[in-house]
């Protein structure tokens, strides 16, 4: 097994609370991990700790084995290291096209090009129809993300991330308030991502997670858990019963 | 599975829609060109508009694609003002391009080294610094007299024939023409920088710095740019009006200048380029217009106007304009569309 991302005892406390308490995990290359765990267990703010976002007040992040603990995100990003959000974040003013071309564009390094005109590389343009096309946005293409339908804003969440080439793409619960005849189409988008791809998947619901994850991490009261396939997890009686709201029985 | 090129040919249309020179625009310069002519007798007020337009350009710059608010831009149009005529009175460039050029440069300068302080912090901390900066730089342009000539003004100042062959004159004809040349000149620039990657990547980090970085921009690092180019464009505005009445005077970082200036953006509408230049127009007509009506009470005018404005656009007053700018770009890609829309048929 090949680590693409560890963390080593890393830690975020906000004045009091502890959010990620010594959390050492894998991931390695090529992975459909799951990270899961019930509300407030601190599964968000260990994507904003691996992006950069949030800074650890104790531990490190390697990525292939190099330090990027005090990198800032836009340079993760550049080493591959993309999210996508749970609440969407996008540029509303922007249509799918021009926000893809820019995501394109900055990865190529080109988003300094100041006497260029927008659209006028003719390989870019084809690589950002292939992504729309392949996230069924062509027949939006040219609308404002602001009006889009719900759906199609989540596509395009995960399309900006795809556009970024990531080696490891977190998704932060990417299905999240999708309504159910239009959650399939961002499910099959998750499910044919890149095997190449490393993906940490946030996610509450289980029926995606058992269908996605070969590797499951349980994080409860921002510490880690449980980990093991998705058997062992399912198996596992102290996530049984965190599950079940019975967290004093093993403690 | 590559895409059809009729898809990609849309695409590429759409992405530099933007970009496109809409018919208007043309008139536009047309006429402010054909001024020249047309209207000689008012060559002052208009060489005022001119780098007053320039100046509400380089704010839009900034808070139209960039979202940074200022009430104290006037400190790069001073430094600017101030510059140009240092250099002229005491004939260290005596070419007024060269030295305009050079004014620009420094005030690009300040704008670099003060942008750091706005790159963090809501639009209130941003408004108190760049307020602080003006304040601070007005003082100093007091304090060194020697210099400055402190709260006289720089007397004495002569400027030279532009290119060594265009005198300037009082009535403002060679001030028109050379503001106005310098402007379009600057405007192409912006025109195309707003345009292009670069300014897309402004508009995202507007609109949603946190996704911005998450992309692999460096927000900072394009505030600062940004930033740096519009104080060069704010200290030529300034240059140009010391170079146009062949004076400088504390007033040039007057908070009143930096107020009016958000006043005069926000008439003409910011995010779109023209909102400075047409908020210019407006202000100055109506400034001209209402204080010879009325000479002790002009203000009272163009505050009510401000009310008006901000009550019309009630929840973004960056933008009031939007609607007709909406139905403006409708009118030009509805072809577009339906060629996106056509070429996706044909696939099925």
């Amino acid at each position: 097994m090949t680590v693409v991302l560890e963390t080593i005892d890393l830690a975020k406390r906000f004045s009091g609370i502890i959010a990620a308490n010594n959390i050492s995990l894998q991931i390695a290359k090529g992975a459909r991990h799951a990270l899961i765990g019930p509300n407030g267990a601190g599964k968000t703010t260990l994507i904003n700790l691996l992006t950069g976002v949030l800074r650890p007040t104790g531990g490190r992040i390697l990525l292939d084995g190099e330090d990027i603990t005090n990198l800032p995100t836009h340079k993760r990003v550049r080493l591959g290291i993309v999210r996508t959000f749970q609440i969407n974040q996008l540029f509303s003013e922007l249509t799918p096209l021009e926000t893809i071309g820019l995501a394109v564009s900055e990865r190529r390094g080109q988003g300094l090009d100041w006497w260029r005109i927008v659209g006028s590389r003719s390989d870019l343009v084809t690589e950002v129809v292939e992504i729309l096309e392949r996230f069924h946005l062509t027949d939006v293409i040219d609308k404002r993300t602001a009006v889009l339908p719900y759906g199609k804003q989540r596509l395009l969440e995960i399309a900006v991330a795809i556009a970024c080439r990531p080696r490891v793409l977190l998704l932060d619960e990417p299905a999240a308030g999708v309504p159910e005849d239009e959650r399939h189409e961002i499910l099959a988008a998750v499910a044919a991502l890149p095997n190449d791809v490393s993906v940490l998947l946030i996610e509450h619901d289980m029926d995606i997670v058992f269908s996605f994850a070969d590797r499951i991490s349980v994080l409860v009261n921002g510490a880690l858990f449980v980990e093991g396939s998705p058997e062992e997890v399912a198996n596992d009686a102290r996530v049984k019963a965190v599950y079940l709201g019975e967290e004093a029985v093993d403690a | 599975m590559t895409p059809p090129p009729s898809t990609i040919r849309a695409a590429t249309e759409w992405l530099s829609a933007r970009a496109r020179w809409h018919p208007l625009e043309i008139v536009f310069w047309l006429a402010a060109f054909a001024a020249i002519y047309l209207l000689p007798d008012s060559h002052l007020i208009l060489t005022e508009i001119a780098w007053l337009g320039l100046f509400a350009l380089s704010l839009d710059l900034i808070l139209g694609y960039a979202g940074i608010i200022s009430l104290g831009h006037a400190a790069f149009f001073g430094f600017g003002a101030y510059t140009a005529a240092l250099l002229a009175k005491h004939e260290i460039i005596n070419e007024p391009v060269l030295a305009l050029l050079v004014a620009g440069f420094a005030a690009m300068a300040l704008g670099f080294v003060t942008s750091f302080l706005v790159l963090r912090g809501s639009d209130l901390t941003r408004l108190m610094v760049t307020l602080g900066v003006a304040l601070l730089l007005r003082e100093l342009a007091n304090r060194y007299g020697w210099l400055t000539g402190g709260a006289d003004g720089l007397q004495g100042v002569i400027i030279k024939p532009v290119l060594g062959m265009f005198r300037f004159d009082m009535f403002g004809h060679t001030g028109y023409i050379y503001c106005l040349t310098v402007l379009f000149f600057l405007f192409l620039i912006a025109r195309r920088l707003v345009n292009s990657p670069f300014g897309l990547s402004l508009m995202s980090v507007k609109g949603n710095p946190l996704r911005s970085s998450a992309i692999g921009i460096s927000v900072d690092a394009r505030l600062v740019a940004i930033y740096t180019v519009a104080a060069g464009y704010a200290g030529i505005a300034g240059a140009l009006l010391a170079q146009t009445t062949a004076f400088a005077s504390l007033e040039v970082f007057s908070f009143d200048r930096s107020a009016d200036l958000l006043l005069v953006l926000i008439i003409g509408g910011a995010g779109y380029l023209y909102g400075g230049l047409i908020g210019a127009i407006i202000f100055k007509f109506m400034q001209d217009y209402l204080s010879v009506l009325t000479p002790q009470y002009w203000p009272f005018w163009i505050g009510l106007v401000l009310v008006v404005i901000v009550l019309v656009g009630r929840d973004r007053i960056t933008s009031w304009t939007a609607p007709f700018r909406r139905v403006a770009a409708r009118l030009n890609w509805q072809a577009l569309a339906r060629r996106v829309a056509a070429s996706s048929t044909e696939r099925h």
